[in-house]
């Protein structure tokens, strides 16, 4: 799921000062998971935007709402008249939610109130970690199921470096090296011989390099016809 | 010119929490009649939003009282509560307004004489700082 984390309070705060009638905006999805940007936070960020504003004695009308997926057009479409009827749109959403927002309302202001920061997992209760950069082009069936563009600091496709010791990484102690990992998988599946493959380098560009990525189904897509039924019929 | 009265919430736990507070009583100690006392069923149903909302709504100062963390009677819903807290003291930290406006404490229905020094704490703090936005209130 994507991870994001909110801003400090006190930026956000900066960033709605100017604006007399702010929405704020969660999602249930991924930011709800990951505690930054769902239905307890919105409530919490409001509350606290509210506390600051009673202390400088400024007056200032913040509601908050979570949609089910700030991503998809169809769940936005229902708090339009929220939007609309608002001068800032602070999204508790990923990039992609304000981004959404955004492009359905281009005159509306939409401002993010989390940092979009990885693909990651639930480790533990309160603990998110990466495990996929999206470089678009898999190979964890060779690397034990272990992400090594991700999960190792050089993202190297074949180690471990000359600065793996103890099964830790030379850029940071405290992490674990990724190929040690990959090492381990591998030694317990009994497909050690993988790790003496020499992977060639890497095609980057199903990578982010090339700019942006777009993906089309043209089985999933509607025709002409059928969008504009759908723009009639709803 | 009467002196204004302090806005204290007070969340209790009911068991602990709230025996200290009735034991107390039993014992002849008196509290500040104007801490609003809410009683839950454990101070780890607390959650920050319903201590912002205290404060958003006009208490000065609110404090949570739970069992003793070895000793709660859900395990660990006293150590849930005091995490909450602790969260919701670092957010008013980031928007300027003092922390110890917020507290967490823990006691026993055996040490129920504990119960009126945290309310005659919190009513301290409140009168020292005002509510939030007055000129004591609120870091400038």
């Amino acid at each position: 799921m994507i991870v994001a984390e909110r801003k400090p309070l006190g930026e956000i705060a900066e960033m709605v000062a100017p604006y007399k009638k702010v929405t704020v905006i969660g999602c249930r999805s991924c930011v709800a998971i990951c505690l930054a940007g769902g239905e307890k936070e919105v409530k919490m960020l409001v509350s606290a935007l509210k506390v600051r504003n009673k202390k400088d004695g400024k007056k200032q009308e913040i509601e908050g709402l979570v949609v089910e997926r700030q991503c998809e057009k169809e769940w936005v479409k229902e708090v339009e008249d929220k939007i609309v009827g608002s001068d800032l749109v602070l999204s508790m959403a990923c990039s992609l939610g304000a981004q959404t927002i955004g492009d359905m309302y281009p005159r509306k202001l939409v401002f993010p109130a989390l940092n979009t920061k990885m693909f990651g997992v639930p480790e533990e209760q309160g603990v998110w970690s990466e495990k996929c950069i999206g470089c678009g082009n898999c190979i964890i069936h060779q690397t034990g199921g272990i992400c090594p563009i991700a999960r190792c600091a050089k993202s190297m496709l074949n180690g471990p470096c000359g600065g793996s010791a103890n099964r830790k990484c030379e850029v940071n102690l405290e992490v674990d090296c990724a190929w040690a990992a990959i090492y381990d998988r591998l030694k317990l599946q009994n497909r050690l011989e993988l790790i003496e493959q020499v992977m060639p380098a890497k095609d980057w560009s199903t990578g982010h390099s090339g700019g942006r990525r777009v993906i089309t189904r043209e089985d999933a897509k509607l025709t002409q016809h059928q969008k504009r039924g759908k723009e009639v019929f709803g | 010119m009467s002196e204004r009265k302090v806005k204290v919430v007070g969340f209790c736990c009911e068991r602990h929490g709230a025996d200290a507070m009735v034991l107390s009583a039993r014992m002849g100690k008196t509290h500040d009649a104007s801490v609003r006392l809410v009683q839950v069923p454990c101070s780890g149903r607390v959650d920050g939003i319903h201590v912002l909302k205290a404060l958003e709504d006009g208490a000065d100062a609110v404090f949570v009282l739970g069992c003793l963390e070895k000793n709660c009677y859900y395990d660990t819903g006293s150590i849930e509560g005091r995490k909450r807290v602790n969260y919701v003291k670092s957010m008013l930290a980031e928007v300027g307004v003092e922390p110890e406006r917020v507290e967490m404490f823990n006691t026993s229905s055996s040490n129920a004489w504990k119960f009126p020094d945290v309310v005659a704490r919190m009513v301290e703090v409140a009168k020292r700082l005002g509510p939030i936005g007055s000129k004591g209130g609120g870091k400038q």
